[in-house]
């Protein structure tokens, strides 16, 4: 299963990879024009606890309660990947009324978002990892069930 | 070969394509035979508003794609079930044709109840708003000049009303209840809906209901009278139990299925809206809400294949919108309250016996705040401490209800669910 994972002992709390995702996904060639003095909606989100900060993205449940939930089959799992399908999406939100990361967020445009890890982008790898300093984050591709199973 | 199973879904809904998919994780070769009463396989039937709206569309709206059956061995039998016959272990359907069984899946789904009303038959252009021939058919009866009274402010009806508003003259929504969507909010949290669909035009008989009916009159109880072209009837739903209680199973307000989704009759499960099963805190309900259909299909299927299956994380929730004014809400309100409200948004959480019971969410979109805009963000953080019984002892409650997320979970969740954690 392939997840972005975070070690939280070497996340410094610099927010570049809800930068680099955002980037990432905004089709944009250059990073100044497509996020210098906008909104952005990152799929990933860093979180601080005070004493650590860990970022939080999509786990690519194992049974995810998302898909299982999505009134419009927009959100599918395609070779271990959950994707959305924004033509079908209707912005209804029970897919962030269920998800137990709260890692999916609306796009600002009526539908939602969500960690594809940079498959749909230019990217190949994701964007998030490959831009994290400290090397925090990494792009995980075991078998290690980490999910909400409990769907 | 002849060892190979005989299984009958009955009904086409998310349910039963659930119920196929679990039943093929585990038996890739039995036979599934899928009865479905609509002439189309599994769409989506909440999809059907969005549909009059012009934000969807029947192609879109199908939940798995066309090649999705034949892929997976499921013959689609476009009919209805009359009975049960366990006798000879065959579901009989209304053609009269009889498929032999060996493990059932009643997944009938709810029809909508309309209650007697005096002159209702003199109603010529008169709808439910269920399934998407509902759907065409009320779109092929509206036109922007007409009048429409929906008689119900539950979800149905009102997502009907946000779906034409734009389309007709005029739509009034009136309903017994002094609230919309009374059965997931209370007063303060429903004004926040009625205030928004009333900004788009829509009116409301609030606390009233329907005495009598001419053609083109509804007389109000409170003496009022309103004019209409077209009815929409959106009062509500029950359970489809008739082929389950007729063969002597367990019946309430659905189908009485236990954790495995099994009926008190051997062979027989239940999945879907047509079920009552106990909730997350034990408490047995109804609970027609799609994620209980494809998470109790899906379990029903994995045990009627053989393998070991349980479903005990049902609860009530439901997310709905109009007008990008959203409204989050799950579990049940008891106990203290915690409330935090502004122009257009609400957070409010209902906490017992050391957990969290249940919660209300409404934000806007369009929210003048940062706060309104951002109430019901990452929600599924609250839904998760409900569906998986987490003490408040355990977590940072305090931190939690102020902000949704995981770092106020404890450190070990933390790690297992965000790293690999090798090291």
């Amino acid at each position: 299963m392939k997840r972005v994972v975070v070690n939280e002992k070497w996340c410094l709390g610099c927010h570049l990879c809800e930068y680099n995702c955002a980037f990432s996904n905004s089709g944009m060639k250059d990073m100044v024009k497509a996020l210098k003095g906008r909104d952005i909606f990152p799929r990933i989100r860093v979180e601080d606890g005070g004493d650590i900060t860990f970022a939080v993205s999509c786990r690519h449940c194992k049974d995810a309660i998302c898909v299982k939930s999505c009134i419009s089959g927009a959100l599918s799992k395609k070779d271990g990947v959950v994707t959305i399908d924004k033509s079908k999406c209707v912005g209804c939100y029970t897919c962030i009324l269920v998800c137990p990361y709260g890692a999916i967020t609306n796009d600002g445009e009526g539908a939602v978002q969500k960690c594809e890890l940079c498959l749909s982008t230019t990217a190949g790898t994701p964007a998030c990892v490959a831009g994290c300093p400290n090397r925090a984050l990494t792009l995980d591709d075991d078998d290690i069930e980490t999910a909400d199973a409990r769907g | 070969m002849e060892n190979k199973k005989h299984y009958v879904i009955i009904g086409g809904g998310i349910a039963a394509v659930s119920c196929a998919e679990g039943i093929r994780s585990v038996d890739k070769d039995g036979f599934i035979t899928l009865v479905c009463g609509e002439p189309r396989p599994a769409y989506c039937r909440p999809l059907i508003s969005y549909y009059l709206e012009g934000k969807s569309e029947l192609e879109r709206m199908k939940y798995r794609p066309d090649t999705f059956y034949d892929e997976n061995g499921i013959d689609v039998v476009f009919d209805t079930a009359s009975s049960i016959d366990t006798d000879t272990c065959e579901v009989v359907l209304s053609s009269g044709d009889r498929i032999a069984y060996d493990e059932v899946c009643v997944a009938t789904g709810s029809s909508p109840f309309v209650p007697p009303m005096e002159g209702l038959e003199t109603v010529e252009k008169r709808f439910g708003f269920m399934t998407v021939d509902d759907a065409l058919a009320l779109e092929s009866a509206i036109d922007e000049n007409c009048r429409v009274l929906i008689v119900g402010a539950g979800l149905i009806g009102l997502k009907c009303a946000e779906g034409i508003c734009e389309r007709v003259g005029s739509v009034t929504v009136c309903d017994l209840a002094p609230r919309v969507l009374s059965s997931i909010l209370d007063d303060s949290a429903a004004k926040l809906i009625e205030d928004k669909l009333t900004e788009h035009g829509i009116k409301f008989l609030l606390g009233d209901t329907v005495a009598r009916f001419e053609p083109n009159t509804a007389h109000m109880k409170s003496g009022e009278n309103v004019d209409f072209d077209v009815l929409v009837l959106a009062v509500g739903v029950r359970a489809n139990v008739s082929l389950v209680r007729d063969i002597g199973g367990n019946v309430g307000r659905g189908i009485i299925v236990d954790n495995t989704m099994r009926t008190t009759v051997p062979h027989i499960y239940a999945a879907g809206d047509c079920v009552q099963m106990a909730d997350v805190n034990g408490v047995e309900r109804v609970m027609a809400i799609l994620p209980n259909a494809a998470l109790g299909g899906k379990c029903a299927g994995v045990n009627m294949a053989g393998g070991e299956s349980v479903f005990d994380t049902a609860a009530p929730m439901n997310a709905i919108g109009f007008f990008g004014r959203h409204a989050l809400t799950a579990g049940s309100y008891e106990g203290d309250v915690r409330e935090d409200s502004g122009d257009g948004w609400l957070r409010r959480f209902y906490i017992k016996d050391g957990y969290l019971c249940g919660f209300m969410l409404i934000g806007d979109e369009n929210a003048g705040s940062a706060i309104g805009s951002h109430a019901y963000d990452r929600a599924g953080i609250y839904t998760s401490l409900i569906r998986n019984h987490i003490p408040l002892d355990t977590v940072d409650a305090e931190a939690l209800l102020r902000l949704p997320s995981v770092t106020s979970m404890t450190p070990e969740y933390r790690r297992t669910k965000m790293a690999a954690w090798k090291n």
